[in-house]
């Protein structure tokens, strides 16, 4: 199945890119994917310890099943205000 | 209810976000304006950027602000986050409160800005000489006197 990522603040510097879109095998849970994007993005591992997760606009545990063309958003700790 | 959000890359207007919230009932109008300060501990700040995910900040500033509204008992809540490069004294953030009495609006601004600084996708990156870093993450986390007394971890400027 097809997730779209999409990295933000410090995970989008991590990974070099704003977003993209991988296939991994269906019924994986976000915290497989991010298993995938470190292997794609070892930058990543560094900030992963502190990412939460977003599908589509709503904060998601790491233990969140995929579906097939999921947004799935990786947020750093927010710093707004 | 009346709530109200944005986010945008212009000087906010704070006026515009203290009327959404004006109302004859209300005895309290409380309009706090989050600026950007020139250092952080010892630190000398150039300017911040903030980044935002747009769709989901906007909807959790919402969420927020309804349970603000429900808990506190208040008539409205707006908020107006800017994002892009600020400088110094600029406002990043304008929140409008109203209410019938004080204690409640007063109340619920603080609230709200905590909350705001736990859950709404917007991110801060400072900049200073020689570096910046992004505000929040473990190294360098948030708020006024929690500036780390060691030096910060800094990425190279590109």
């Amino acid at each position: 199945m097809n997730i779209h990522v999409h990295y933000f603040a410090g995970a989008r510097e991590a990974a070099g890119r704003e977003g993209e879109t991988l296939e991994i095998d269906a019924g994986c849970d976000v915290a497989a994917l991010l298993a995938r994007l470190i292997e794609r993005h070892p930058g990543l591992a560094r900030v992963a310890p502190s990412l939460r997760f977003a599908i589509g606009e709503a904060f998601q545990p790491v233990d969140a099943t995929l579906a097939d063309g999921d947004d799935v958003a990786l947020l750093p700790p927010v710093g707004g205000g | 209810m009346g709530a109200a959000f944005h986010i945008t890359s212009a000087p906010i207007d704070s006026e515009t976000v203290r009327m959404a919230v004006v109302g004859p009932d209300n005895g309290a109008i409380v309009v706090f304006h989050g600026a950007v300060r020139n250092r952080t501990g010892a630190r000398e700040v150039t300017h911040l950027e903030y980044e935002a995910f747009e769709p989901m900040a906007l909807a959790e500033m919402s969420r927020i602000g309804e349970e603000m509204v429900g808990k506190h008992g208040l008539s409205a809540l707006a908020c107006t986050h800017r994002i892009g490069r600020l400088q110094i004294g600029e406002d990043a953030m304008v929140v409008a409160v109203s209410s019938p009495h004080r204690d409640a609006a007063l109340g619920a601004v603080a609230e709200f800005i905590v909350r705001l600084k736990q859950d709404v996708p917007i991110w801060k990156k400072e900049h200073f000489e020689g570096g910046a870093v992004w505000i929040g993450t473990p190294e360098n986390p948030q708020g006024e006197g929690n500036a780390p007394a060691s030096p910060p971890e800094v990425e190279p400027q590109p």
